[in-house]
C-alpha cells in the first residue's frame, strides 16, 4: 500500500466538503455564443444556443454520462463545469455552493477539487513539457509539495497508480503513444485528488483496444479514490458500460436522463430511441434482422433552433403540437425524466439493443 | 497497491542527452551551425580585443590614401589614408553591439506587448495594436530617424530608437502565436489545474511560440546594424570618428568606382555576421522545438 500511501499524503480538500446533497447541481445552464457581423462595428445578430435551459444533478460517487451528436452542446456543459466558459444564464453550483461567486482562494479550492480529462492525448499535453513536470504541475500550482524530492516521487506514484512505468517521466509527450499519453492526462487530473473529474470524450481519439484499456483504469480509480465522473461521450456502448447514470442532449436541450440500464432498455425519448438504433450489435443475426430507425434530415443549425420541440422537425411521432410547445423534462417515475409530449405512451417503435 | 492495465513492452529508449550538452551535439552535426558559430566566434573575438589585436591605430592618418588591398594593408586604406582593416576590427564592437542589444530589447518589449495584448484580449488588445498599427503605418527608419532627433545622438540613444522601431513586428508575431496557441487544449488543461495567467502565459503560451520569434530576431539583427549605419551615414548616429561598419560602408559611397574594397570589405563583415546569426538561429530553433529534435 505505499504507493497509496503516498497519493493520500494530506491533501486540504479547499472548502470544507460537505456531504449531503449532489456533488454538482446545474440549474437552467445556458450557454449562448453570440453571432457578430460587421467589421468595423460589430453588432451581435443573433446566438449560437450551444446548452439552452439545462438543469441536472451529478450525485456523489456516482458516474453521469452526456451523450449526444456533435454539436450538441455537451463539451460545452463540461467547459461551463470547469469554469472554463461563463454561463450566459443559469448557474453551477458545486457542493451547495455557485462557482461563479467564488473568489480567489475559492476558486483555487474549487479548482483542486474539481479536474479534467480531454479528448485529444495530443493536444491536452503542453508539447514543450516532460512528463514529471506536466503531472507535477498541479502540486506546484497549488504549493503542495515544497519539496523537490518529496514531487518526485510523488509524481512516480502517480504515474504507476496509473500504469505508467516512472521511467516516463523525462520523456516529451511526443516520445510516447496515444495510451500513453492520455494515461498523463489522468495523473493530472488524478494529482489533486478531486472529487469531481470531467472526462470530455475522454477516450474517443483512442484505438478501441487502448479504449477498453482506458475504461478499466478509469473504473479502478473511480473505486480506489472515490471519484465522481460526469463522463462526456458519444460511444453508447463505452457510456452503458461506464456509467450509472445517462443523460441525453440534442440541440443544446436535455431530452432524457435516467439510470442506465434502463435508458438502454426502455427509451422514452424518440431521439434516444433513433441513438440507440443507431448502435450496431456485434451479432451479424440479430443485426440482420433488426428494425433500424434512421433519422430523416439533418441537425437544424443551433442558431435558429426550431420551434417547439426542437426535435420535431426530424421525430417520427411529431404533431402539430410538438410544433408549437416546448416539451418541459417531465419525470416518468423512477427517476426517469424525458423532454417529450408523447413520452409515456406505449412506444410505437422498439429499438433491439444489443444484450448487456 | 493492485496494478491497473498496465501498458506492457517498454519499449526502446536510448538515453538521451539534454540541455546545453544536447545543443552543442547539434551545433556539432549540423553544418552550417558550425559555420555560423566559428564566424560568430571570430567576429566576437574582434569585438572584444579589438584595439589589442588591430594592426594600426583605426584613426591614424598615417598612410597613403586610396591604396588597394596589399601585404601591408591587407585590405587596403581609405580616402583619409586609414587602414581599413583596423577600422573594421575595431568597428566589430560598436555594430554587434548595436545589432545584438538593439534585438534584444526589442524583442522582450515587443513579445510583452504582443503576448500580454493576445492573451487578455478586449480593451487592452485593442490599446496595444491600435499602436502598433500606428506604427505599423510608418516605415522602421524614419521612426528611428525621428526618435534619434527626439532623444539626442549617441550610441545608446541609437539603440533604444532603433530597438523601439522595431517593437511593432515582434508584438505582431507573438500576439498572432498566443491567439492560436491559447485555444490548445493544454492551455485549458492549465486553466483547469488553476494555474496563474502569468504561469500560463509564461510556461505554457510562450515556450511553443518561440520559433517565429527566433527567425524574426535574427533577421532583425542585420536590419539593426544597417540601421545604424543608415543613421550614422546622416549624422543622427555615434560619432563620426568611432569607426562602425556602417559608417565605413557609407563613407565608401562616394569612392566605390575607384576603390572597390571600401565597399566590399564593410559589406561582407556585416553579411557574415547575419549569415552567422541566422545558421545558430535556425540551429537554436530546432534545439527549441522538441518535437522535431533528433537524437544527435
Amino acid at each position: 500500500m505505499t504507493v497509496a500511501a503516498e497519493m493520500d499524503r494530506p491533501t486540504s480538500k479547499g472548502p470544507a466538503a460537505q456531504t449531503e446533497g449532489p456533488l454538482l447541481e446545474l440549474r437552467g445552464l445556458s450557454k449562448h455564443f453570440p453571432i457578430r457581423r460587421g467589421a468595423l462595428i460589430p453588432r451581435t445578430v443573433g446566438a449560437v444556443k450551444a446548452v439552452d435551459n439545462v438543469s441536472l444533478t451529478i450525485r456523489r460517487g456516482e458516474t453521469l454520462g452526456l451523450v449526444g451528436e456533435s454539436g450538441c452542446g455537451k463539451s460545452t456543459i463540461g467547459r461551463c463545469i470547469l469554469k472554463l466558459e461563463t454561463p450566459t444564464a443559469g448557474s453551477v453550483h458545486f457542493d451547495g455552493a455557485d462557482i461563479a461567486a467564488f473568489d480567489g482562494p475559492q476558486t483555487a479550492g474549487f479548482r483542486r477539487r474539481v479536474q479534467a480529462i480531454f479528448q485529444d492525448p495530443f493536444s491536452s499535453l503542453n508539447p514543450r513539457m516532460k512528463v514529471a513536470e506536466i503531472v507535477g504541475e498541479p502540486l506546484i500550482v497549488h504549493k503542495m509539495e515544497p519539496d523537490r524530492n518529496a514531487l518526485d516521487a510523488r509524481v512516480r506514484a502517480l504515474l504507476d497508480v496509473c500504469g505508467l512505468s516512472p521511467r516516463l517521466a523525462d520523456r516529451y509527450p511526443h516520445e510516447m503513444s496515444g495510451g500513453q499519453r492520455q494515461r498523463v492526462g489522468i495523473a493530472r487530473a488524478l494529482a489533486l485528488r478531486p472529487d469531481l473529474i470531467v472526462c470530455d470524450e475522454a477516450v474517443s481519439a483512442l484505438d478501441v483496444s487502448i479504449q477498453a484499456q482506458i475504461i478499466r483504469l478509469l473504473e479502478d480509480l473511480r473505486e480506489e479514490f472515490d471519484l465522481t465522473y460526469l463522463f462526456i461521450g458519444h460511444d453508447l456502448s463505452v457510456v452503458r458500460h461506464i456509467c450509472h447514470r445517462v443523460a441525453v442532449m440534442y440541440l443544446g436541450k436535455l431530452v432524457e436522463i435516467s439510470e442506465s440500464e434502463r435508458l438502454f432498455a426502455d427509451p422514452q425519448h424518440p431521439y434516444t430511441q433513433a441513438l440507440l438504433s443507431a448502435v450496431p450489435v456485434p451479432d451479424p443475426e440479430i443485426e440482420e434482422r433488426r428494425d433500424h430507425q434512421v433519422l430523416k434530415g439533418e441537425i437544424p443549425s443551433p442558431s435558429n433552433p426550431p420551434s417547439g420541440c426542437v426535435f420535431h422537425p426530424r421525430c417520427p411521432l411529431a404533431d402539430q403540437a410538438c410544433t408549437e410547445t416546448v416539451p418541459e423534462l417531465r419525470d416518468l417515475g423512477d427517476d426517469h425524466k424525458a423532454a417529450c409530449l408523447k413520452a409515456g405512451e406505449p412506444p410505437t417503435f422498439q429499438p433491439t439493443t444489443a444484450p448487456p | 497497491m493492485t496494478q491497473h492495465a498496465s501498458v506492457p513492452a517498454e519499449e526502446f529508449m536510448p538515453r538521451r542527452v539534454t540541455g546545453w550538452g544536447r545543443f552543442g551535439r547539434l551545433v556539432m552535426a549540423d553544418k552550417k551551425a558550425l559555420v555560423g558559430l566559428v564566424l560568430l566566434s571570430i567576429f566576437v573575438f574582434a569585438a572584444v580585443f579589438g584595439p589589442l589585436i588591430s594592426p594600426h591605430d583605426p584613426n591614424d592618418m598615417a598612410f597613403d590614401m586610396i591604396l588597394g588591398p596589399s601585404l601591408a594593408h591587407p585590405l587596403g586604406t581609405d580616402d583619409l589614408g586609414r587602414d581599413l582593416l583596423s577600422r573594421l576590427i575595431v568597428g566589430t564592437q560598436v555594430s554587434l553591439f548595436v545589432g545584438i542589444s538593439t534585438v534584444a530589447l526589442a524583442l522582450v518589449l515587443g513579445v510583452t506587448l504582443g503576448v500580454l495584448a493576445g492573451y487578455f484580449g478586449g480593451w487592452v488588445d485593442h490599446v496595444v495594436m491600435r499602436y502598433i498599427d500606428l506604427q505599423w503605418a510608418f516605415p522602421n527608419f524614419i521612426i528611428a530617424v525621428y526618435l534619434v532627433a527626439v532623444l539626442g545622438t549617441g550610441l545608446v540613444n541609437v539603440i533604444v530608437a532603433i530597438s523601439l522601431a522595431f517593437v511593432d513586428d515582434f508584438a505582431r508575431i507573438a500576439r498572432g502565436m498566443v491567439l492560436s496557441i491559447k485555444e490548445e487544449q493544454y492551455v485549458a488543461a492549465a486553466r483547469t489545474v488553476g494555474a496563474s495567467d502569468f504561469r500560463i502565459m509564461w510556461r505554457h503560451i510562450l515556450p511553443n511560440a518561440t520559433a517565429p520569434i527566433i527567425v524574426q530576431a535574427t533577421v532583425s539583427v542585420s536590419y539593426a546594424i544597417l540601421g545604424e549605419a543608415s543613421l550614422s551615414f546622416l549624422g543622427l548616429g555615434v560619432e563620426a570618428s568611432t569607426p562602425t561598419w556602417g559608417l565605413i560602408l557609407s563613407e565608401s559611397r562616394s569612392f566605390i568606382s575607384r576603390a572597390w574594397w571600401l565597399g566590399i570589405f564593410p559589406g561582407l563583415a556585416i553579411m557574415l555576421t547575419v549569415l552567422s546569426i541566422n545558421f545558430l538561429g535556425d540551429a537554436l530553433r530546432d534545439f527549441l522545438d522538441v518535437r522535431e529534435s533528433r537524437d544527435y
